[in-house]
């Protein structure tokens, strides 16, 4: 097969994944609205935070806008599975398995919708952010690499929601794996620097949980400027875990092909 | 109708869905889950905002948190007890319920008997977790009554509003327009730090907010320091109360379309 049939076909079915994504309000508004509330919430409610000695910013909603872009690739996982468990149990995965369509096609296909839903929700965020005075410290190509970051966590998270959809093929399951996925976000850095948490075998779970250090990656952005480190740790979880769960999701999807 | 009739439609529905929550993990796990990712991720998370100047709970943060944690599973065994009965709807069994009850308010009751089990079994869950990671509850058995009191008052105004709301829509999807409200309502009190520390908008919604005086009636109770005590309590009934007519409205609605 052909380089260029093969961009042929990831571009129907990335066509299809997109146009589905934004033809559901059901499955945009709730990924825009709840991180943004959470912002709202916690900037408001933990503002007296930022007198700890060693705060590293004097507005927690400059510390928090972190939050609401992790937060957001969490419904990523969502949306993505729910789509993959609607395609196998509505057969359109049997019929495609009937076609020349390669494996690569069909998963590059269907996570480009969550890469569209991930680019308005990084932009949104952004924009909010920029708006209620939380500045940029990186500035203009800093607020790109947030992009950036922002779609890699996207699509790290969008692939364990296509993941447990393909081996359930369950849109249940894939519901039921929320949870999960909230419990990683709210056992990390989120609240406070790794630095303040007094807890020591919460700090130890912090530092263990990779979502610190996307959330460290897109904040170090946001709140001090150029810190390769942070960014260096930050892309380096969120490139694992996407290249991970690629792995894994593209073997759940050949076995699911073989099956039909 | 005689009492006994209310009594006997009310112990059935309540042993039917006590039996059905026990028996189904799927059903336990929500209501504990959330109400713990909270109380882990705050009280462990968080536990140097005590250190914040103006902090003045003496209690300590873990109690803090457990304040806000117990109010939150006593609402959720409610809320939850509203999925049970919109699921109830969806399956059919609450058309043929409808049909077999000889007095239909008994449902109800039925209904909050099973969001009162719900609610102390998760309460009881929380509390072991939070005794173990080193809450230190001041308050004596007076004070204990108290807030276990509250709590269980929440949780009925809660089972009654998500009665109402799942009597009126009949169905799963219903389930965000039980969740979100008794979210906002929860989130928008003091949460992670007292009143006189919160800023922005929060502090002008946790004001006006009924929750903001349960909160702190209930965390005064912990600390053995009651605080508000008349007004929360004055508070918790009166949303029952609004509940209580919001359900009735919710029983009439599936009257008709039974």
């Amino acid at each position: 097969m052909s380089r260029s049939t093969l961009a042929l076909q990831v571009g129907m079915l990335a066509r299809r994944s997109v146009v589905r994504t934004m033809r559901q309000p059901a499955m945009i508004v709730p990924a825009l609205f709840f991180p943004l509330l959470l912002l709202s919430i916690n900037s408001s409610g933990l503002d007296s935070a930022t007198n700890l000695p060693g705060f590293p910013t004097d507005s927690y909603f400059q510390f928090a806008l972190a939050i609401a872009f992790v937060q957001g690739a969490l419904f990523s996982a969502g949306s993505a599975g729910t789509n993959v468990a609607a395609d196998v149990e509505t057969g359109f995965l049997n019929r495609l398995s009937l076609t020349p369509l390669r494996r690569v096609a069909l998963l590059l296909g269907q996570l480009a919708g969550i890469l569209a839903l991930g680019l308005i929700q990084a932009v949104t965020f952004l924009g909010v952010g920029v708006v209620f005075g939380a500045g940029i410290e990186a500035g203009v190509l800093g607020a790109l690499v947030i992009v950036s970051l922002s779609l890699l966590i996207s699509l790290a998270f969008g692939c364990i929601g296509a993941f447990v959809a393909l081996r359930t093929g369950s849109g249940e399951t894939v519901q039921g794996i929320f949870p999960l996925l909230f419990a990683a976000l709210f056992l990390s850095s989120m609240s406070l620097p790794r630095n303040l948490i007094e807890t020591d075998w919460f700090q130890t779970v912090a530092t263990w949980n990779p979502v610190s250090y996307m959330l460290e990656g897109i904040r170090s952005l946001v709140i001090t400027g150029w810190d390769g480190q942070a960014l260096a740790l930050g892309f380096a979880c969120a490139t694992a875990l996407a290249v991970l769960m690629l792995a894994a999701t593209s073997s759940a999807l050949r076995t699911r092909m073989m099956r039909t | 109708m005689s009492r006994g009739t209310f009594t006997s439609v009310a112990l059935a529905v309540g042993w039917r869905n006590v039996h059905n929550y026990f028996k189904n993990p799927a059903m336990i796990v929500p209501g504990v889950l959330f109400p713990l990712f909270f109380f882990t991720a705050f009280a462990g998370g968080l536990s140097r905002v005590d250190s914040v100047p103006g902090f003045d709970y003496a209690a300590g943060y873990t109690a803090f948190v457990y304040g806000f944690v117990l109010l939150q599973a006593s609402a959720f065994g409610g809320i939850f007890t509203g999925f049970s009965i919109a699921r109830d709807f969806e399956s059919g069994f609450s058309r043929r319920l409808m049909l077999a009850a000889p007095r239909r308010s008994g449902i109800i009751a039925g209904y909050w008997v099973a969001a009162v089990t719900r609610a102390m079994f998760n309460v009881l869950l929380i509390t072991v977790v939070a005794l173990i990671a080193g809450l230190d509850i001041a308050g004596g058995p007076v004070d204990l009554l108290g807030l276990y009191t509250l709590a269980l008052i929440v949780n009925a105004a809660a089972m009654l509003f998500g009665s109402g709301v799942a009597m009126r829509l009949r169905t799963m999807q219903a389930g965000p327009a039980m969740q979100v409200p008794a979210f906002l309502f929860l989130f928008l009190a003091p949460v992670w730090v007292p009143y006189e520390l919160l800023a922005g908008w929060v502090h002008t919604a946790a004001t006006v907010n009924p929750v903001t005086l349960v909160l702190e009636a209930g965390r005064g109770f912990i600390a053995a320091d009651p605080v508000k005590v008349l007004p929360a309590f004055a508070v918790a009934l009166g949303l029952a109360a609004v509940s209580v007519l919001w359900a009735r409205g919710g029983l009439r609605s599936a009257e008709r379309a039974a």
